[in-house]
């Protein structure tokens, strides 16, 4: 049998799977909505040069109320802020810093906190010791200080950002992680790689891994959401990115001060902020339903 | 009016696939007083006629048409408090894991005494009372004790006893016992079988004995049902099934079990070919037509076929459910295999001497403070001391516990020994770990695993799991002929080439197994380890694994050793034996010195506890009393002499016992002289 012949079925089988976990997913309507809500922000984000009214950073009429016309054609739905930039324009644009930075932000924290956990339940003894300790005295820390010490000494930016969530989450990760390896590190197939000589990366990386992912996905869609959290918080303490770029949680900190007399500048981002967490959450109960069943 | 009657029951589970029918037309008359059992591997639906007694399928399972009247009333209608006062009361289960029968949190006491408190409203002193006779009348010592303690406290043999006195204690008409031995070692199992005969006869209540081992039923049973893929195809008084099967699958079930006169040689067992059909894809006609040696086209897959009765010897309600039964003989079928050639045994491979594995333990308790003994020891295996040959099977044998299976890790190099040598191939690797060890000798040494559900990693194909093992141990290298000789692994155990693509989940427990002996043998090992491989599985298909195993070994002279707690096939398939107790090798020699007098009291009581489906067979019944001690604490002296029916006197409870040789390379470890265990008469033996 040739290469390409023993390939073939394999290939159609991942997009078989693929497929039928998209199926089973339609079997929890809470994860549909999830997944519903998640899908449009995403279009939103790629689309935002396409469908924003204006400008995100034009300064066009300050203080106007939602649905106000713009005198030179267009109408603000959902008003302007304080130095007269379009919200819907801005909140569409600030999609894409979220979507952009909080994936970017999860994936690196699961990398480190992947590799932590791997080593600290496999390897055991002083490696574990080690690891499980500096874990702890991260966690005993409040996450809000944290950030502030991470981003005040290596200063606010895009990759800072994404550094100071990684940060504080690894540490919770491994602990996952490592409950999880615990228990797959005594599997007969562990002992059978260990007889054959596989060196422990291998152990670790093939062998382990792949068979901890369910739990793993699930929790990554839900600290998804905690890390959207955490971007509109960095951006509302002045610690996300600098301005003048769009940042949901920057438009509510920019607005604080009026925001009884002009709601609609930190409302509507509010409910962008909430909306997309929400949508990771639903999707994570969704995951798990699923994953509990059979 | 019998007790139970049931009729035509169906039932069935909704599931994602649609609506699976798991038992079809079943019916069952169970007289007050008798006993039935329910025989069939896994799948058949023998569990979910329990379930469907109780009245207790869950949230996807129902039952689509029939009756069960229990005492006359009628049981699939009663509403949800009727069933609640049934339940525990008149109708009591004994389930498969004691552990999980009972509540970790609570005492015996409030457990046990909540039966009678619940159900007969009666006091506290009365149901106290009831509960301490109940747990003398299961034969538990120190009642008071038993009562006192918790779940976890108790070893997994009197947690059993205390589920049975549980459901006992109400008096029920009916108890339903579901394979209440599987989870214990055979010693401990021989009691309990013991006990659940004795307590039918004290009490006068009904039993339906539910459980895969054929032989357990010739010990409990008066009638027994033998259930194939959701229906009973066969039912009869006990003798007449086991003397005269009448349907093919019946008869095929006794050809895979190892009776003591099969031998892999001259009598290898005959595996039933094919695989038990899954529910929805069930064959028209009879369901074993497939698998049938007798099946003729156009009459066995015509029409469903009915359960008629057969007139054979004495019984008068012996049924089968075959139409050709009248026609056919099922003993004319192969019952032995073709025989085969002994492998010719060669030069000495494994050499264990003196071989030590210490566990240590710290002690935190304030008394090991106080006193400086912080450190304990669990010595898992203490001088061991035997050899193997190549092309020669091993048997190490013992209850759980006696640390055969650290024996195995040790070997294997996934821990080092604390003290002796373990010499393969001349080289000492007892206190080499496994990283430490060159490619050739991982090669060399490989193991099949226990549990067929976790010796094949989830996530990756069959194909690249074997194709991994061969590039490993540089069999191979390139892609082509990696694929090549993966696919030929795979046809050397009767695996479909097409399973290099499916994911371990679309198997069955069976061809997981068969795949993990692939794995084992695709670096060419001399040696191969396999730990109890065929206990997780079915009769039928334990028994082609076990062929399988054989002839592969035949074919590439490797040597195996076989670790098992189950005599019968370690009888079958061994050529030498080594009998360990709490990480002591109690006795060793060749299979027929070590199934025959002498005997070391151990392996006596050992094979006394294996059942054995002949009734042509008599055996003398020795229950060994109590669990085995602790391996942190052991015995002194002998470290049997706590269990042990031939016990001599104080010498076996202060002096190592000697090693004895009674004849060339067979050993027993006891202080009894050899004449006298050479003058115990046989354990086993052939009524004529």
């Amino acid at each position: 049998m040739t290469e390409t012949a023993m390939r073939a079925p394999s290939h159609q089988a991942a997009l078989l799977r693929a497929l039928t976990s998209f199926a089973l997913l339609r079997e929890s309507w809470v994860g549909m909505v999830g997944a519903g809500i998640v899908a449009f922000w995403i279009v939103v984000a790629i689309l935002a040069p396409l469908i924003s009214p204006f400008e995100p950073n034009a300064i066009l009429q300050p203080f106007a109320k939602p649905g106000t016309e713009f005198a030179e054609g267009g109408t603000f739905w959902l008003g302007t802020d304080q130095i007269g930039r379009d919200i819907l324009s801005r909140i569409f644009w600030g999609s894409r810093t979220v979507l952009f930075y909080a994936p970017l932000a999860t994936f690196s924290a699961y990398v480190v906190g992947i590799l932590m956990g791997l080593a600290a339940g496999y390897q055991r003894g002083w490696v574990d010791e080690v690891l499980s300790r500096i874990g702890d005295i991260i966690l005993s820390f409040p996450v809000l200080v944290l950030y502030i010490i991470v981003i005040a000494t290596i200063g606010a930016s895009g990759v800072n950002i994404i550094i100071a969530i990684t940060f504080s989450s690894a540490p919770g990760i491994m602990r996952i992680v490592r409950g999880l390896v615990l228990d797959l590190r005594n599997r007969d197939y562990v002992a059978a790689a260990q007889t054959r000589g596989e060196s422990s990366w291998r152990i670790m990386l093939v062998e382990i891994l792949p068979n901890a992912r369910g739990p793993l996905i699930v929790d990554a869609c839900l600290r998804l959401g905690y890390v959207i959290i955490t971007i509109g918080v960095l951006g509302f303490l002045g610690l996300g990115l600098p301005p003048p770029d769009p940042d949901w949680g920057g438009m509510i900190n920019e607005a604080r001060a009026i925001a009884l007399a002009f709601p609609h500048m930190t409302v509507f981002p509010c409910i962008a902020i909430s909306s997309l967490i929400l949508g990771f959450n639903l999707l994570a109960d969704g995951l798990r339903e699923i994953s509990l069943r059979d | 009016m019998p007790l139970l009657e049931i009729r035509d029951l169906c039932i069935s589970y909704y599931t994602r696939a649609g609506e699976i029918p798991a038992v079809v037309d079943f019916s069952l008359v169970l007289k007050a007083g008798e006993s039935v059992g329910l025989v069939g591997e896994s799948g058949c639906g023998k569990s979910t006629v329990a379930m469907g007694i109780m009245q207790y399928l869950g949230n996807n399972g129902g039952i689509v048409s029939g009756s069960i009247k229990f005492k006359g009333r009628e049981l699939t209608t009663l509403g949800g408090e009727e069933l609640r006062r049934l339940r525990g009361s008149e109708i009591a289960m004994v389930y498969q894991e004691p552990m999980a029968a009972l509540n970790p949190s609570l005492t015996i006491a409030s457990q046990l005494m909540e039966v009678p408190m619940v159900h007969e409203r009666v006091t506290q002193s009365e149901a106290r009372e009831r509960a301490l006779k109940l747990l003398a009348d299961v034969h538990l010592p120190d009642p008071e004790r038993i009562m006192a303690a918790y779940p976890h406290q108790l070893s997994g043999g009197q947690q059993q006893r205390v589920v049975i006195a549980m459901a006992l204690l109400s008096n029920p008409s009916l108890l339903l016992l579901d394979e209440p031995t599987t989870a214990l070692d055979v010693t401990v199992e021989a009691g309990i079988v013991e006990l659940i005969a004795e307590l039918s006869r004290k009490f006068g209540t009904a039993l339906l004995y539910i459980s895969h081992n054929l032989s357990l039923m010739l010990e409990t049973c008066d009638r027994v049902c033998v259930m194939y893929s959701g229906e009973v195809i066969e039912e009869g008084a006990v003798d007449s099934i086991f003397t005269w099967p009448k349907h093919p699958y019946t008869h095929g079930l006794f050809s895979c079990i190892p009776l003591p006169d099969a031998d892999k040689n001259t009598r290898p067992l005959v595996p039933i070919r094919g695989q038990l059909p899954l529910p929805h894809e069930r064959p028209p006609g009879c369901n074993f037509g497939p698998r049938c040696d007798f099946f003729k086209q156009g009459l066995c897959d015509a029409q469903d076929i009915a359960i008629e009765p057969v007139t054979v010897g004495k019984d008068a309600d012996h049924c089968v459910r075959c139409i050709r039964w009248n026609d056919i003989d099922p003993s004319d079928a192969i019952t032995v295999g073709p025989s085969k050639q002994a492998v010719a045994v060669g030069d000495i491979v494994l050499e264990v001497k003196g071989m030590q594995k210490y566990y240590e333990v710290d002690d935190r308790s304030i008394r090991a403070l106080i006193s400086g003994g912080g450190k304990r020891y669990v010595k898992a295996n203490e001088a061991l001391d035997f050899s193997a040959r190549r092309g020669e099977t091993v048997a190490i044998v013992g209850e759980s516990g006696c640390g055969k299976s650290t024996f195995a890790k040790v070997l294997m190099g996934l821990e080092t020994a604390t003290g002796g040598e373990i010499r393969l191939d001349g080289i000492n690797i007892g206190e080499m770990p496994v990283r430490e060890r060159s490619a050739k000798q991982l090669a060399s040494l490989q193991m099949v695993f226990q549990n067929p559900n976790d010796t094949l990693n989830p996530s990756h194909t069959i194909g690249s799991q074997i194709s991994r093992v061969i590039r490993k141990f540089g069999v191979e290298s390139d892609r082509a002929k990696v694929a090549e000789r993966m696919l030929r692994l795979l046809d050397l155990v009767k695996l479909p080439r097409d399973f290099a693509f499916r994911r371990p989940r679309q198997l069955s427990s069976g061809q997981k197994q068969r795949v993990g002996i692939a794995r084992a043998f695709a670096g060419n090992p001399s040696m191969v380890i396999a730990d109890e491989p065929v206990s997780a599985l079915d009769v039928s298909v334990a028994a082609a694994v076990t062929e399988l195993l054989m002839d592969i070994q035949r074919e590439h002279k490797t040597t195996l050793l076989f670790i098992s707690h189950d005599l019968s096939v370690v009888r079958y398939l061994a050529d030498r034996i080594v009998v360990m107790y709490l990480g002591r090798i109690m006795e060793r020699g060749t299979t027929a010195e070590v199934f025959n007098p002498p005997y070391h009291p151990y392996t006596e009581a050992l094979l006394s506890a294996v059942p054995i489906a002949d009734p042509k067979i008599e055996k003398r019944h020795i229950v060994l009393e109590g669990a085995p001690p602790s391996a942190l604490d052991p015995p002194k002296g002998c470290p049997f002499h706590t269990r042990c029916p031939r016990k001599v006197g104080a010498i076996c409870e202060q002096e190592r016992p000697p090693e004895r040789a009674a004849g060339e390379g067979h050993v027993i470890a006891c202080h009894i002289p050899l004449e006298e265990l050479r003058g115990v008469e046989p354990v086993i033996r052939t009524a004529c």
